[in-house]
């Protein structure tokens, strides 16, 4: 209690109260900026290209003529690439997170593969692209086809799913796995049977995040050298006869909507632009679905946790 | 009466068991084999490439031009463009990174946190090239009305894109950092008279510390190896890029130039995108080891 | 002395049972809790609970587990305020001034420069030890070289630890020992020189050796603090404290002088507890 500290205490609180709210605002500005950012960018695209999405957009093959040219060849190789994409990353992923949090012993290699899995999530998407250039097109002869860009943009997300499984499946309570071992289920039926069923939201959230991810990823599927001017579709994947289901669609080469948009940014011309918004516009929407569906799954997830 | 398992039902649950187990192994080890693939197809390729160029001259020339008649390898040229981008990200991301993490595990109501965060990852989900657009066609003739001089490609618009683009991961890992610090700290400070700045600033900034470096390491792995914004909207003149305003290739922006061309195989061209690849690789790896080592040590502290 | 208004005594007479000779022996009151409620959101925590703090004494908070000896301890400094949901009514009084600590209208930041706190685990910061000690003085604006230095070495001292950590004042305060941890955690809270100093159960989280040193500390302490002490070992509270206060399901059931309320309780509830029959 001396006069040091007695005396200047309330101007100690006035002050302190002072640059506590003026961090506040700057805390508030910083965000509002943000915002104002992701706003402007969204407005930017509706405006240059909200008008130009209708459906000879959607079902014309790219043109010369800025005004004839629409995405068809695009979003078709976008869809297909996602399905191999999908059918690759989400059971490699997720098996790989199970070993991980349900059997991997506390050893030297399973270290090494969770160092790795973190490093892999690190790794810049063009260096993946540049692994399916060297690796699987040039040394396995495998061609500039769906299957590789599939393929490709699969160990690209492998490192999102395998989190996302891991972390859904170490918040499942110990009781569950207590429960299942005690009716004498074996590892594999209380995995199986028990943990994996629990853990599918998480699963889920993580796999959505992973392909809206792959979705919008250009620069592997750019090394990988698909060609940008593709005026026809790839084999249909359902056929009118016997098996009704073919694959050759896999071996075709391709263009994808990021590829598409990234052709018409790169023109001169401002009609491309606008092709080249529009194509944004319609990969925006889809992602920020994809992504505010994720965010909604895991809201619900915790709220139903609680 | 008991119920009886047949003993052969037994030996075929035995054998799933011990399937499932060794599929799941073989899965997680895909991991390791990628990064082996990525390792192998770097090195051997630059392997390659420097049984044709010297690796002094890869390292100190100052030009780099391996598609003209004279050929220059001179690597820093490109290491130039990408440390400047990422360099211009920084400033952007480190400053608005490490208060929006003070505001979010400081200030704000968790009812608002909950609203902020999800934006946030929104912000990370938006498709890199739909950035290169906007930096593009956008932001660039939006800063050259009150910047003169700056050119129609250049390093700074590119450079303040990717410090939002990165923003959100500085954000969720210093954040999660600064989480880490034991609520018993925060309310021995508090209970001195600090207030919530005062907290955030002297006890929880410094307890967090080597998570927040880690969170500035990773945004800078990820500035320097972003591409599709600096392929866009940055150009592709490769030279020592000295000046923000004008504009120069990154080593991202490179491989996606030679990507684009029609090159053979075994064109000195193909084999430059994997050299420049490696020091591409090299450059992110050591940013996220250093990443990975601080983080580990912060969670060892609490 | 307290002051009951002759309205709130006839309902006191239930809950609580202030011997008269204890209220006697309390001439100089620095605090003095009146009518105090606390609620963790929908629960009542502490109820109707009376208090009287000696000036420059030491009074312990005993009972069981979950009784709100920790809560109306963490009131004292409006610890509460940091989560949402909380709420007191009813009054502390710091006194001579006749501040309510808890009133709407105080902001908790006056209260904590002036009452101190050390909690049952120490938490230094993740700083120097010298920083650690000045930090509540700088806080304060207090910045010439040579008064922060007389002012940690005096806390130091203060807090016994002075001869153990005078060479390596520059030195991060987590190469301490757990036992001098708490000792700079002290030493942290007495640098500005409060007007109370709340502990915690300050050494429930240490070995017995590390306990005495505290201990002993505390009884220095006496005549120059008022100090209020949470603790959940009777044997400490009869060793150090001057003045007990028992407390059960957040009512204060027993206030005295301490060697009264060990050797003569009033209340069945404090028997069972002091002779070890719950808790």
């Amino acid at each position: 209690m001396t006069d040091i500290s007695q005396l200047s205490e309330a101007e100690i609180i006035r002050s302190a109260r002072r640059s506590e709210k003026r961090f506040a605002l700057l805390g508030l500005s910083v965000l509002s900026l943000t915002m104002l950012v992701l706003l402007t960018l969204i407005i930017d695209f509706m405006v240059d290209g909200l008008g130009r999405i209708d459906y000879d957009f959607l079902t014309s093959f790219p043109s010369r003529r800025p005004n004839d040219a629409g995405i068809l060849s695009a979003w078709v190789g976008s869809a297909l690439v996602m399905i191999v994409t999908a059918a690759l990353a989400v059971p490699l992923g997720v098996a790989a997170g199970l070993y991980l949090e349900e059997y991997a012993p506390k050893n030297l290699i399973t270290n090494l593969i969770e160092i790795n899995v973190t490093n892999l999530a690190g790794v810049p998407s063009i260096i993946y692209g540049l692994l399916a250039l060297g690796l699987f097109i040039q040394m396995f002869g495998l061609g500039q086809t769906i299957f590789v860009a599939g393929l490709t943009l699969a160990l690209l997300i492998l490192p999102i799913i395998i989190v996302a499984t891991r972390e859904a499946v170490r918040s499942i309570p110990q009781e569950v796995r207590e429960a299942a071992f005690a009716l004498g289920a074996d590892k594999w039926q209380t995995v199986g049977g028990y943990i994996l069923p629990a853990a599918r939201p998480g699963i889920l959230t993580g796999a959505i995040v992973g392909m809206s991810r792959a979705i919008g990823e250009t620069a592997p599927i750019i090394t990988i050298g698909a060609l940008t001017f593709i005026a026809f579709l790839p084999p249909s994947p359902v056929g009118p006869e016997f098996p009704f289901i073919n694959f050759d669609w896999l071996g075709s080469p391709f263009t994808v909507m990021p590829i598409q948009m990234f052709n018409w940014v790169s023109r001169p011309q401002a009609g491309f632009h606008v092709n080249a918004a529009a194509t944004g516009l319609i990969l925006l929407a889809m992602t920020l679905l994809m992504n505010a569906g994720a965010i909604w799954l895991r809201y619900k997830l915790r709220r139903a946790m609680r | 009466m008991p119920l009886l398992v047949s003993p052969r039902f037994l030996a075929r649950r035995r054998l799933v068991d011990r399937a499932m187990r060794a599929m799941m192994f073989a899965a997680a080890f895909v991991s390791v084999l990628v990064t082996m693939g990525i390792v192998y197809v770097l090195v051997s390729e630059s392997v390659r490439f420097f049984a044709q160029v010297s690796m002094l001259d890869f390292l100190t020339d100052t030009q780099w031009t391996p598609v003209f008649q004279d050929k220059h390898f001179g690597i820093m040229t490109l290491v130039s463009g990408t440390l400047m981008t990422s360099g211009i990200a920084l400033l952007v991301a480190v400053p608005a990174g490490t208060i929006l993490a003070i505001y979010l595990s400081e200030f704000a109501p968790p009812a608002l946190r909950e609203i902020i965060k999800p934006f946030l990852e929104l912000i990370a989900g938006v498709p890199t090239v739909a950035f290169g657009y906007f930096a593009l066609l956008f932001l660039t003739p939006l800063f050259q009305t009150f910047i003169p001089g700056l050119a129609g490609f250049n390093l700074l618009v590119p450079g303040i894109v990717m410090g939002i683009m990165i923003l959100p991961y500085i954000v969720s890992v210093s954040e999660d950092a600064m989480r880490a610090v034991p609520n018993t700290l925060r309310e021995g400070a508090y209970a001195l008279g600090y207030t919530r700045l005062q907290t955030g600033v002297k006890v929880v900034i410094p307890g967090a510390l080597s998570g927040i470096t880690a969170a500035y390491m990773l945004g800078m792995s990820r500035a320097v190896g972003e591409t599709m914004v600096v392929a866009i909207a940055a150009g592709q003149q490769a030279k020592i890029a000295l000046n923000p305003l004008e504009g120069a290739a990154t080593i991202t922006a490179y491989i996606v130039q030679i990507s684009l061309g029609d090159v053979p195989h075994d064109s000195i061209a193909y084999l430059t995108i994997f050299a420049a690849g490696l020091t591409l690789f090299l450059m992110t790896l050591t940013f996220n080891v250093i990443a990975f080592v601080l983080r580990r040590k912060y969670r060892e502290v609490y | 002395m307290t002051r009951l208004s002759p309205s709130d005594s006839a309902s006191l007479v239930t809950q609580i049972k202030v011997a008269p000779r204890a209220l006697n022996a309390v001439p100089d009151l620095r605090v003095d809790v009146r009518n105090l409620d606390f609620y963790y959101g929908t629960f009542h925590a502490l109820k109707s609970v009376q208090l009287p703090v000696a000036n420059a004494k030491v009074t312990a908070l005993i009972g069981p587990s979950g009784c709100g000896k920790s809560t109306l301890l963490r009131s004292f400094n409006r610890m509460h305020d940091l989560y949402p949901g909380n709420r007191y009514e009813g009054e502390i009084m710091l006194l001579p001034e006749q501040l309510n600590i808890v009133g709407r209208d105080v902001d908790p930041m006056l209260v904590r420069l002036r009452i101190g706190m050390v909690f049952q685990k120490p938490n230094p910061f993740p700083k120097s030890i010298y920083d650690n000690v000045a930090a509540g003085l700088t806080i304060r604006g207090i910045s010439s070289r040579s008064v922060l230095d007389e002012r940690v070495e005096r806390a130091l001292r203060q807090a016994a630890l002075w001869d153990e950590v005078k060479d390596r004042l520059k030195t991060s305060a987590y190469g301490l020992s757990g036992g001098q941890q708490q000792r700079l955690c002290i030493a942290r809270a007495l640098a500005p020189e409060p007007d109370v100093l709340l502990l915690d159960e300050p050494t429930s989280a240490l070995d017995p050796i590390a306990t005495a040193k505290i201990e002993d500390l505390i009884d220095e302490f006496r005549d120059r603090y008022t100090v209020v002490i949470v603790t959940h070992n009777m044997q400490q509270a009869a060793r150090i404290s001057d003045y007990t206060a028992f407390m059960h399901l957040g009512h204060m059931v027993e206030y005295g002088a301490t060697a009264d309320v060990f050797s003569r309780p009033a209340d069945e509830r404090t028997i069972a507890y002091v002779t070890g029959r719950f808790g």
